[in-house]
């Protein structure tokens, strides 16, 4: 899994290529934490699935905490160009009572 | 065509994904959709998942992966020699888990996306999950030739 941040305002885009489990969320969890304690202005995190090939409840976990972290100073999580597959996924977990989804970054950017 | 396979590797990280690969090559020997098999992808990580963070969760231990294709269904086994489950009641609700960071949903994942999920437990000496499923587009198929 490869991951690609951006930061655009308040928010934090973060593009994840691949699969996101046990074995990687723990690479995603770093490496958006490091990025939220360096902006200090950023609230919301925006999360690019295009390119995820799998997910599973570890990767569900690790986004989930990084959502209470910033509901904690009122932000929030969306997510962009969510294949069906993933949707499903989300949708069972009942992450989607958290997570917003939209089409693409200038609808999410815009909300 | 009946066929089996087992394998045995030990409760790394790593062997998550290799678990996957193995039950999803396995797998397309029957009419699964894509769908389907991405159904079983998530229950095998979810239950590989669960021997590396809660069976053995400060050491390595051994897990047994055992897969048959038997009268056109898959059946998937998966055991551990961890510390087993007290309560498998408790452990079966979402929300529920022992450790941070995890949503607890692993099982209902594995009930929800495979036909039909056992767990059998014995605190100090491991657990057996076994699931299974069957094709739906192989069912239908079934289905008009009964009623031909």
């Amino acid at each position: 899994m490869t991951l690609e941040t951006e930061r655009c305002g308040a928010n934090l885009i973060v593009s994840i290529d691949g699969e996101l489990d046990l074995e990687t969320a723990p690479v995603f969890r770093d490496t958006v934490d490091k990025k939220l304690n360096q902006y200090d202005s950023v609230r919301h995190l925006i999360l690019d699935l295009e390119k995820v090939s799998f997910i599973d409840s570890s990767g569900l976990g690790a986004i989930l905490g990084r959502f209470k972290r910033l509901n904690q100073q009122g932000g929030r999580l969306s997510a962009i160009r969510v294949s069906r597959q993933i949707l499903r996924v989300l949708e069972l977990s009942g992450l989607l009572r958290i997570m917003k989804i939209y089409d693409d970054r200038r609808q999410a950017l815009d909300s | 065509m009946n066929n089996y396979l087992k394998l045995e590797f030990p409760s790394l990280p790593p062997n998550v994904g290799l678990a996957r690969l193995v039950v999803a090559t396995f797998a397309s020997q029957l009419e699964f959709t894509l769908a389907e098999i991405e159904e079983i992808r998530v229950a095998v990580s979810e239950a590989v998942s669960n021997c590396v963070i809660h069976a053995y969760p400060e050491i390595t231990g051994i897990v047994v992966l055992s897969l048959t294709i038997e009268d056109s269904g898959l059946t998937i086994q998966i055991t551990d020699y961890g510390k087993g489950i007290v309560d498998i009641e408790q452990a079966k609700q979402a929300t529920f888990s022992t450790e941070p960071e995890h949503m607890g949903l692993g099982l209902v994942f594995m009930e929800s996306f495979m036909d039909e999920m056992e767990l059998k437990s014995r605190p100090q000496e491991g657990t057996t999950v076994t699931m299974k499923k069957r094709p739906e587009r192989g069912l239908a198929d079934d289905g008009i030739s009964r009623n031909n």
